[in-house]
């Protein structure tokens, strides 16, 4: 075995996955996890740790991999994380676990994401759970969203014991994690239900279909309803668009709409009722994970499929793993270019997108070069479907219908860094919702950071 | 799960349901709706809340059977439920924040195209219970689609019926009934509240603006999530997108794309026929809608 080489995984081969919509990677069987945790030094000082945003003991259930006894490494896991089977799949373990890892100096570092997906995998399939708390403590403790941060922060404070209900503006809990992220990288009655089954094994009472700021407010939850704290997790889930000509045409959606269709709605699937536009050349435009996700959908309906990025592919800040991914399935990636109007026929609809070449220039505030368009450049893309998957900001609707929930100019909500406390007493808040759009793991990281600072704060109040 | 507690066919194809949603019923008010989705394999359908009674704890909704989705749900029964029923989702109508003594002194015209009439009822009956008299006109194709009048008028101050077709009440189409009230009868008006059809409210607002009557409409695009998230109802009013289902769902009416919304809202259509045709003719179909391949 070349020990400075990961433990090859397993995938779909490119071709036959891009016509179906089941999971690319298959992962470690046990023999292959086995392997590949021999690769791991056990650092004592664990470089790897300090680059998990949740801190999961990483050598430790490494070790118990090692061994063979997955139910172990499991523990090890639950310690620190209530969904390591998504986490495991989605998080940019590059630059985080993996990318501090010692392994990664002198060739490639452990497949921390790999194995931690495999213990989780096995503990799901051998009826593995988290043990619930025998008996509550009484307190109400109200969750708003339930999406990673509000499912973390509920999973911690139940198991403190507090009687947790998360409120859900969906029909389906999960957030992003089931009408964002694909099927074919996170499975949803595979590896999302039963993780969110977990967290209610635990305790949690998810309530689906209420809109706080609408169906009720977190000053009535806690006036009328006898919640005694608040963990605000409600993401940031507002698309923005260009503001570019043709916008509104027929054939352009927000990358949110375009994957709530099929991955909430399963609106590609013949049984289920809400239709989708396939396309037969679909451009994307951006460069993170939502415009990978999106191509990767359109592709598998069968489009010719376009990502167009202002930047160059060094500053995709989508995960490498999937950039590599929509190579290997033929997405065609059209960098340093820029979209300036979109085209429509007669009846309304796209046919076209006229785009910019741009080039880097001096780099920005964000430490980025700033892209500039090359004058004169601009050059036309046939398209009949247009997704715009250009980030995300905060839902202004929770702060606007709370008294004293402040929020700062970018629409996020203002809470101190180490526990998520609010300007508003007793209210907390964690994830997208203060942060504006990041990743999974940091919005768990926050979850439990809340459950954290709420536990402090009614422990506190007791006394 | 959301129980139906009546359900009743008030016209051809259009159906009254009264749905238990305790959270709902508690929070709503006039110009709100709801999303409905009736099972697992059910898409989100948007309805505007047509009257809501906070002791019992229900909702009513009124929808016309147009698609494959309101044709299946056209089918529950008193005692059925719906899976999924979310709300109240988008802004109350403005005038219930404007202070009562202002209201007063304005002449409200409600104008509501054919299944638009449930919309409008609760907008007039929260006048009425604050003891405004608005006048209603109540439009539709033909005698037997009309729906809600004796409801109706127990809340309006003067409600004028109107057929396309002459059958009952005057005769034609909503937008003459409004010109004739104002050029022929001589009545004045502040403010007109339009909702039904967009080509309905389209030409309405047309109408109101030669008149001179601001003119407010309740838009009713295509939605998904209906909390903001997606943008699939995205409407262009005077020059800005907004999205109708936050922003909204009424507007200045004056301000509206309705060109631009029409066509949006034809953005499915091939779909749509195609699981309609799918709904009523099962494994019979195939293709006979010409648009669709059959079963390819």
């Amino acid at each position: 075995m070349d020990m400075l080489k990961k433990v090859p995984v397993r995938e779909q081969d490119p071709k036959v996955r891009a016509a179906n919509f089941e999971e690319v990677c298959y992962g470690y069987n046990l023999e292959e996890a086995m392997e590949e945790a021999k690769r791991c030094l056990k650092c004592k000082n664990a470089q790897c740790m300090k680059g998990c945003p949740v801190h999961i003991n990483i050598p430790g259930f490494i070790a118990e991999v090692e061994k063979g006894d997955i139910a172990a490494a499991y523990k090890v896991l639950s310690e620190a994380t209530s969904l390591p089977a998504v986490c495991g799949r989605v998080c940019p373990q590059e630059s985080q676990c993996e990318g501090k890892c010692i392994r990664g100096i002198k060739g490639e570092p452990v497949s921390i994401g790999k194995l931690e997906r495999f213990v989780a995998d096995w503990a799901r399939e051998n009826g593995i759970c988290p043990e619930p708390v025998k008996e509550t403590n009484g307190i109400k403790v109200a969750v708003i969203g339930s999406g990673p941060a509000g499912l973390s922060c509920a999973g911690d404070l139940a198991k403190l014991g507090y009687e947790v209900t998360i409120f859900e503006a969906l029909h389906e809990p999960g957030g992003v994690l089931t009408y964002g992220i694909p099927e074919f990288r996170l499975p949803k009655d595979g590896v999302v239900k039963p993780e969110i089954e977990n967290v209610k094994r635990l305790g949690v009472k998810i309530e689906t279909n209420v809109v706080i700021g609408k169906s009720t407010t977190i000053d009535e939850l806690m006036e009328e309803e006898n919640f005694k704290a608040v963990f605000i997790g409600s993401g940031a889930g507002l698309p923005k668009f260009m503001g570019i000509p043709g916008e509104n045409a027929n054939g352009v959606f927000s990358a949110n709409e375009y994957l709530t269709r099929s991955n909430l709605m399963k609106a590609t699937r013949d049984d289920y009722d809400t239709p989708m536009v396939a396309g037969k050349r679909v451009v994307v435009v951006g460069g993170g994970n939502v415009a990978m996700d999106a191509a990767r959908t359109a592709l598998r309906l069968g489009a010719e499929t376009h990502i167009v990025y202002r930047r160059s592919m060094q500053e995709l800040p989508a995960r490498a793993e999937e950039v590599h991914h929509a190579q290997e399935e033929g997405i065609i990636f059209q960098l340093l270019t820029n979209p300036v109007e979109i085209l429509v026929d007669d009846n309304g609809w796209v046919k076209g997108i006229t785009c910019i070449r741009m080039e880097l220039g001096e780099p920005d505030a964000s430490g980025r070069r700033r892209p500039v368009e090359v004058p004169g450049s601009e050059f036309t893309i046939d398209a009949d479907v247009v997704i715009m998957a250009l980030g995300t900001s905060p839902n202004p609707l929770i702060a606007s219908t709370t008294d004293g929930l402040e929020i700062n100019k970018r629409r996020c909500i203002i809470a101190e860094e180490e526990y998520g406390k609010t300007t508003k007493e007793g209210v907390y808040a964690g994830g997208d919702a203060v942060s504006g759009a990041a990743t999974v793991i940091l919005a768990m990281e926050a979850g439990r950071n809340g459950a954290k600072g709420i536990h402090e704060y009614l422990s506190g109040r007791g006394e | 799960m959301y129980r139906i507690v009546k359900a009743k066919r008030l016209a051809d194809k259009i159906y009254l349901m009264e749905v238990e949603a305790k959270r709902v019923a508690r929070a709503c008010e006039p110009g709100q709706f709801v999303i409905v989705k009736m099972d697992e394999h059910g898409e989100r359908i948007p309805l505007t809340i047509c009257d809501y009674n906070r002791e019992a704890g229900t909702i009513t909704i009124v929808f016309q059977s147009v698609g494959a989705s309101t044709e299946r749900m056209a089918s529950l029964q008193a005692g059925d439920s719906f899976e999924d029923f979310v709300g109240p989702l988008g802004c109350p109508s403005e005038f219930i924040h404007e202070p009562l003594e202002e209201l007063k002194k304005k002449k409200y015209i409600f104008v509501a195209g054919g299944v638009g009439a449930a919309p409008v009822y609760p907008q007039v009956k929260w006048m009425h219970e604050h003891g405004i008299a608005a006048d209603v006109i109540v439009g539709c194709k033909t005698k037997d689609l009309l729906i809600l009048e004796k409801e109706m008028e127990a809340v309006a101050g003067n409600l004028f019926i109107t057929t396309d077709d002459g059958s009952y009440g005057r005769h034609g189409m909503v937008t003459k009934v409004l010109k004739d009230l104002v050029e022929e009868e001589g009545r004045r008006y502040d403010v007109c509240v339009a909702i039904g059809p967009m080509i309905m409210m389209k030409f309405t607002c047309l109408t109101t603006k030669e008149l001179e009557i601001p003119t407010v409409v309740s838009m009713n695009p295509i939605m998904v999530d209906g909390t903001g998230m997606c943008g699939a109802c995205r409407l262009t009013i005077g020059g800005e997108v907004k999205f109708a289902c936050v922003d909204g769902p009424e507007f200045d009416g004056h301000l509206v794309n309705f060109d631009e919304a029409m066509k949006r809202q034809q953005m499915y259509r091939t779909e749509e026929g195609r699981a309609l045709l799918k709904e009523r003719e099962g494994d019979t179909h195939h293709g006979g809608c010409g648009h669709c391949g059959g079963d390819e």
